[in-house]
């Protein structure tokens, strides 16, 4: 416990570093917020009282506590375009994007360990290279294409699931699809190089001179083993897909944290930029938190303490 | 198959099939195992021995592969069982001890876990407290201290020693009536070996559990086995009772094993090792597989090979010119 502690401890250096980058580089690129704002009538006057108001005239490093100030707070500044509260429009892109991420990653979850299994159990042969084969597409195939294609056979040709969000859990499967295809692929793939391996250790012949059968010794024994690396990878997976899929909620017209940030980028709305800039990078290290925890729950050789 | 014998090999023949030639590991041994009896397999690294015990348990990995032969267990043959029917014989009446302790343990499941569930295959209806009691009796037998701390440690948490001891308790546990030991005390100190050593002569006066014990320590040899078999490039070479093997020492590379092992008293001049390398065994020499290391080869040794021949009751060895058994004295 006192480990994890630490390890959150040491996540604050890098947000702050993240935040700090976000900050410089967002007032680097040309074009002023300012005049995003106002539109196409202005005046000299206008633009300086806006800019003292929204505090663009304070020194950069003043600007930048004062902005880590509200974030503690929870205030993620308001947003240039809409003049709504950064953290609302976070708050309501959200469950979008957490119903997607969730789908995706069970999607690619079940269907990458079980093929990855499936396959492994059957080194070799015709069902391994099929499976392999499969999962080979799944992950060289870019997202925009694998939408694409899901939406002319789902939607156009069939014409079972919707083609766009419509706010029902039905419009969420072929995004969740397409955007957890990559992912399976690499699960299977390292879930069946993983286990494969594992086959070949000592402590397998053990298990098997101990008279366990090999449907028992898969479960029993070279699972969990297997599953060490594989599961690391999950986590980040899924922060990953909770960050925002940019592609995918744009192709499916899914208003998550990805739509809203690349809206952020057209618009210069350096708050909403922001905002979402520093989400995705919670959610990030969140997810390598979680990748360190579980597997220190699955291997008892890294727990601490002992 | 003679009653009297609980393992009997006849003919086992076990190669690799690698991209540059076929390894023959294992090249026609035949071995038996009295009921009751402690039998030594003794060679140099890479003769086959580990190799000859993974056949039986049918634990030769790719691209090894079990080619021909018999081994009968019991009255039974195993060559040619299914996976499953031998996997119900595995750990219940054959149980083995690994070479390496380090390895062989699965380093995410709990010791006593481990030694619990050999309990449990076999025995579906004893409950789990029953099988924990038992498995810190024979952690105590094999001289585990705290059995009831280490049943809850994970292998990492347990030195070399403590893990072989695992291993042994692991084996010792469903009582088999074959213990197949692969070098079992090569990982321990002397005080640790000499009390396994005790611990399996125990059980076998004990159970009437045979053992075949794998070494290349013929000190060992002496001090437990009952009959001994000399392997040497996937063959057996001599095989005698220990007594009579360490009496009438026939063939030469036997005597080259017994002269190196280093005696209390004599001086480390006299401490003899063997010429040369274990041969490849891609490219085995025509004749005698030891003839190019033998110090009394002769010009006929290097064409052909010998049978195993009986040269006394019980005593056979592979060799053309066997020793004059006074050349010990
Ligand atoms: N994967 C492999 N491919 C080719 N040859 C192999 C392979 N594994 C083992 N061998 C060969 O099989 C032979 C027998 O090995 P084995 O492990 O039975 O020896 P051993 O007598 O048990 O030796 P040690 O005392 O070192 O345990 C060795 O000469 C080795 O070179
Ligand atoms: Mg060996």
């Amino acid at each position: 416990m006192k480990y994890f502690l630490k390890r959150v401890i040491g996540t604050i250096p890098v947000l702050l570093g993240v935040v700090l980058l976000i900050f410089i580089m967002l007032r680097i690129i040309p074009g002023s917020p300012v005049l995003v704002m106002l539109g196409e009538h202005y005046d000299q006057e206008t633009i300086e009282r806006l800019t003292e108001l929204m505090g663009l005239d304070q020194p950069l490093l003043v600007q930048f506590f004062d902005y880590v100030k509200g974030a503690l707070m929870g205030d993620l500044g308001v947003s240039y375009r809409y003049q709504r509260p950064v953290a609302d429009m976070i708050m309501d892109a959200l469950p979008y994007t957490v119903k997607l991420a969730v789908m995706a990653a069970l999607f690619a979850w079940v269907m990458g360990l079980v093929s990855g299994i499936i396959a492994a159990v059957n080194n070799n042969n015709f069902i391994d290279r099929l499976f392999m084969g499969v999962s080979l597409l799944g992950v060289s195939m870019p997202i925009f294409m694998t939408s694409l294609v899901l939406q002319y056979i789902f939607s156009f040709k069939l014409g079972i699931l919707p083609m766009t969000e419509d706010g029902s859990m039905v419009s969420m499967i072929l995004p969740a699809i397409a955007l957890g295809w990559n992912s399976a692929g690499s699960v299977a793939r390292m879930t069946r190089s993983s286990l494969i391996e594992v086959m070949q250790a000592d402590y397998i012949d053990t298990a098997k001179a101990k008279g366990l059968l090999r449907g028992a010794v898969i479960m029993k024994h070279a699972l969990r083993n297997s599953l060490l690396p594989v599961v690391t990878m999950m986590a980040l997976q899924l922060s990953s897909m909770l960050s925002g899929a940019v592609i995918t909620e744009s192709v499916f017209a899914i208003p998550g944290i990805g739509r809203l940030a690349t809206e952020a980028i057209s618009n210069r709305d350096m708050p909403v930029l922001q905002g979402t800039v520093l989400f995705t990078t919670v959610i990030v290290i969140a997810g390598n938190l979680l990748a360190d925890m579980l597997y220190s729950v699955l291997d008892p050789r890294i727990r601490k303490g002992e | 198959m003679d009653d009297r014998n609980i393992l009997e090999i006849r003919g086992l023949r076990s190669y690799f099939f690698t991209e540059k030639g076929t390894v023959p590991a294992v090249d026609g041994v035949d071995i038996d195992v009295p009921k009751g009896s402690i039998v030594g397999l003794v060679g140099e690294s890479g003769c086959g021995k580990s190799m000859t015990v993974r056949s039986i348990m049918g634990l030769v990995k790719y691209p090894g592969r079990v080619v021909e032969g018999s081994m009968c267990f019991d009255g039974r043959e195993l060559s040619g069982l299914r996976e499953n029917e031998l996997r119900k014989i595995c750990g219940d009446d054959i149980s083995m001890i690994f070479q390496e302790p380090m390895t062989s343990l699965n380093p995410v499941m709990k010791v006593g876990k481990q030694v619990r569930e050999a309990l449990m295959i076999h025995d579906r209806s004893i409950s789990r407290a029953e099988a924990d009691k038992k498995v810190m009796e024979i952690f105590e037998k094999v001289g585990i201290p705290e059995p009831e701390k280490r049943l809850e440690c994970y292998p990492h948490q347990l030195s070399g020693g403590l893990r072989q001891r695992v291993m042994i308790a692991m084996a010792m546990i469903c009582r088999p009536k074959l213990l197949i030991a692969d070098e079992p005390t090569t990982a321990l100190d002397v005080t640790i070996e000499a009390q396994i050593l005790r611990l399996m002569k125990e059980l076998r006066d004990e159970t009437g559990m045979s053992v075949l014990l794998i070494t290349h320590n013929l000190g060992v040899v002496a001090e437990i086995c009952d009959y001994v078999y000399v392997m040497y490039a996937g063959r057996i070479v001599e095989q005698a009772e220990t007594f009579e093997l360490f009496d009438h020492t026939a063939h030469p590379y036997t005597r080259g094993l017994l002269d190196s092992i280093p005696r209390i008293g004599g001086s480390a001049e006299r401490l003899h090792t063997i010429p040369g390398v274990v041969p490849n065994l891609l490219h085995l020499p025509k004749g005698c597989a030891f003839c190019n290391r033998c110090g009394y080869a002769e010009e006929a040794c290097h064409k052909a090979g010998g049978e195993l021949m009986e040269i006394r009751p019980g005593h056979k060895v592979r060799c053309i010119k066997p020793l004059e058994t006074e050349v010990k004295a």
